[in-house]
């Protein structure tokens, strides 16, 4: 009997919700399980205006998802992940930050912790698959014998992009219910449901990261630790090395970023590049932001077995980014591949992913190094 | 689904007699207990009744019974009265590693020391005695664990405290209704304890307080409960817990030893790399806390939760997921063993049956759940 059920990840908001009434009402054996992943009272000096009602893992939310699954009947219980989250999402966000580059925390999160910790939490409480609310497309191709991936049918809530380090088997126990509706269905099929979180606004942000401020986080979370911040205060200079100005951190500033310099010049500054080693920031003109080839690490193949001769796709750098076409090109190390843009792309940013598409379909994706 | 429950440390059900008994004291005793008039008598009546069946249970005087919200504010009642009603720079408390939070998050507010305990989830007499301090005004141990089971050294203890003159608070929640309890026995001169943890209602609880201990209260208003703690008075709450202290019958505990030890020797034998925390001789008669390597409890809970059985892991926070036992922490048992800990307590409800389907279905989930685990050497 259990082997059939559905474990549904359920965070409070919409989606998940709206996955859960669906799966209810489809006749699926569901539990809606919550995951704990981080103690908004941790960092109070963070603290927003309103206690962080909305934000990832608020009582608030806990209250809604348990609302929900008490307006189904379906059994539902709050999952304690805070420890691996540190470890594996937190600590990991902050050492990018360090290092001069920009992470996806969301992308470490899926990979760690929602497609592995909470895979093996629903395995062991029986649920034989999860579901998620997240926007793409799973299916099994018979003839190559992959799970491929698509873009979902709302491409404005495409989350494909985090989406890049599922493996086979994470995908062959995963549901992704609303990869085929358009949020305005989904609030409707919330409404319908009969789920009380219908209107509630969309997730913004990194969820354990208050208002965006991801700088003032890395230092709350160092104060609270007891360890003084990394000093990466140094100098901001333009591309020939001339010193323009100052700044507090190499951790404050990421590329492409053109506000928070506090330098006047005579045309827009950006950032370039960020080399902590050095303590420096490098500014330059919006056209010196552009590039035309990236190396991507870790490359995790989903649609499509790795490949051995180049391959033509269009590629993603970052979430907002309008994937843009390119020639992938294999290296001697199997992990890694070369990317080669048709046109130069603006702010390739270490860190981020680097997500290869064929039309709809997702091939795979990297670290962009 | 047939549903059996094994928590009984967390609440019990209210018993067959406590809401027969609740009932009438809820639907026509509607009386202030402190107006004049025939209404208020009879509430004040049956409060007073109520008031030396607690006594009975604990071995006082019915005018040495308070009546408050619950364990929490017994607690609370207890410490910050005894602390407050001395001399500000005699404030001091002694209390141990083990102790609920509404113990512990209490003495946060004071100056305190903490006292270590053994792995046996016991506390040694001495080293509380070498924990007082000239200016120290409170000792608050509990009677039993409410994790473990573990009984501490109460008679001990009050010995160490009279000679050093300080004061001797005990949270009884776990005892009281458990085992036997005789307040002037173990010595002691505020015994806390909890209406819903004896098959009684939640929301009332009482708190000992010896004659000719000052207490200074922290609520104030109205002059109830000889102006410790002011509220108009839970009449029928105080029925219940009343009643619940009536039913109280040492011949269970002989039931429950017999079940427990089935359980936990059911558990052990079955299932490998498992092993008791805390003393086994020293506990309560109902509780058996277990550990088992190789995967988190919180999976088990709900593992054996969806099969019918309700058992507990760690402690829940303000979300309800659950965080790794302070308790077995202090007992020095590592984090990742504290967090594949269950606690077993059983009551009035479970059967013989009852146990050994939990036996099978333990052993069904735990054999699941370490097929799972990477880190679990698979013998």
């Amino acid at each position: 009997m259990l082997s059939e059920t559905i474990a549904v990840a359920m965070s409070g908001g919409v989606d998940s919700s709206a996955v859960a009434g669906l799966l209810h009402r489809q006749g699926a054996q569901i539990v809606g399980l919550t995951m704990q992943l981080w103690n908004q009272r941790r960092l109070p000096e963070l603290a927003v205006e309103g206690g962080g009602a909305g934000r990832c893992c608020s009582l608030d939310d806990v209250y809604d998802a348990r609302y929900v699954a008490q307006q189904l009947g379906i059994p539902y219980y709050v999952v304690n992940f805070e420890q691996r989250f540190e470890d594996q999402v937190v600590k990991p966000f902050i050492g990018e930050y360090l290092a001069g580059r920009t992470p996806i925390p969301c992308t470490l999160c899926n990979n760690f912790i929602k497609f592995e910790q909470f895979l093996e939490m629903a395995e062991g409480v029986g649920a034989a698959k999860i579901a998620t609310g997240h926007y793409a497309r799973i299916d099994f191709n018979d003839q190559s014998g992959r799970y491929e991936m698509r873009r979902s049918v709302d491409t404005a809530k495409d989350q494909t992009y985090f989406l890049f380090g599922l493996k086979q088997d994470q995908m062959a126990r995963t549901l992704f219910p609303l990869g085929g509706y358009l949020k305005p269905q989904v609030r409707e099929l919330a409404r319908e449901l009969g789920i009380p979180v219908a209107d509630k606004p969309d997730s913004q942000e990194i969820c354990f990261v208050p208002n965006g401020d991801y700088a003032g986080f890395i230092d709350a979370y160092f104060r609270e630790q007891g360890v003084a911040s990394e000093q990466t205060r140094g100098e901001i200079v333009n591309t020939d090395g001339e010193v323009l100005g100052e700044h507090e951190g190499v951790h404050h500033f990421t590329v492409g970023q053109r506000r928070g310099l506090g330098i006047a010049a005579g045309e827009p500054l950006y950032v370039i590049a960020t080399k902590p080693a050095e303590h420096l920031v490098v500014v330059g003109r919006n056209r010196d932001l552009l590039r035309a080839r990236l190396t991507a690490q870790d490359v995790n193949w989903i649609s499509v077995d790795a490949i051995r001769v180049p391959m033509r796709a269009e590629v993603k750098i970052r979430n907002k980014h309008l994937a843009a076409s390119a020639m992938l090109s294999p290296t001697s190390d199997p992990n890694r591949i070369d990317v080669h843009f048709d046109e130069p792309q603006r702010a390739v940013t270490p860190g981020q992913g680097a997500v290869f598409y064929s039309g709809e379909l997702v091939l795979g994706g990297g670290w962009i190094e | 689904m047939q549903r059996s429950y094994f928590d009984h440390n967390a609440t019990t059900p209210v018993s067959a007699s406590v809401l027969k008994a609740l009932v009438p004291a809820l639907a026509e005793v509607y009386g202030n207990a402190s107006s004049i008039h025939h209404h208020g008598q009879v509430a004040k009546q049956q409060l007073e009744t109520a008031r030396r069946q607690v006594a009975c249970l604990i071995g006082c005087e019915a005018r040495e019974i308070v009546f408050t919200s619950g364990g929490t504010e017994a607690n609370n009642l207890a410490i910050f009265g005894a602390v407050l009603g001395r001399p500000a720079g005699k404030r001091h408390v002694v209390t141990t590693a083990i102790e609920h939070p509404a113990v512990l998050r209490v003495c946060d507010q004071l100056e305190t020391t903490c006292v270590p305990v053994g792995s046996n989830g016991i506390v040694d007499p001495e080293d509380v005695s070498r924990a007082i301090r000239p200016n120290s005004a409170l000792i608050t141990v509990m009677h039993a664990n409410n994790e473990v089971g573990t009984l501490q050294p109460i008679e001990e203890i009050a010995q160490v405290a009279q000679e050093a003159g300080v004061l001797f608070h005990v949270d009884g929640m776990q005892a009281a209704g458990k085992i036997p309890v005789n307040v002037k026995a173990l010595g002691v001169d505020l015994y806390s304890l909890s209406g819903h943890k004896l098959y009684g209602p939640k929301g009332i609880g009482a708190l000992y307080v010896k004659k000719r201990t000052h207490l200074q209260p922290y609520l104030f208003g109205g002059r109830h409960e000889r102006e410790l703690r002011p509220g108009t008075e839970n009449v029928p709450g105080a029925v219940g817990l009343g009643q619940a202290a009536v039913d109280f019958c040492a011949d269970e505990m002989g039931r429950l030893v017999l079940l427990r030890d089935r359980l936990e020797s059911g558990i052990l034998r079955n299932v490998p790399g498992t092993g008791v925390n805390g003393d086994t001789a020293r506990r309560l008669p109902n509780t058996s806390n277990i550990y088992f390597d190789g995967f988190e409890g919180e999976a088990m809970v709900i593992s054996l939760d969806l099969k019918g059985f309700a058992v507990s892991s760690g402690s829940a926070c303000s979300s309800g997921a659950v965080e790794p036992s302070h308790v077995l922490m202090a007992l020095g048992l590592s984090k990742d063993r504290a967090k594949s800990s269950i606690r077993f307590s059983l009551g009035a409800s479970n059967t013989q049956e009852q146990v050994d389907d939990l036996i099978d279905a333990v052993a069904e989930s735990a054999a699941h759940l370490r097929k799972l685990s990477p880190t679990y050497a698979h013998a």
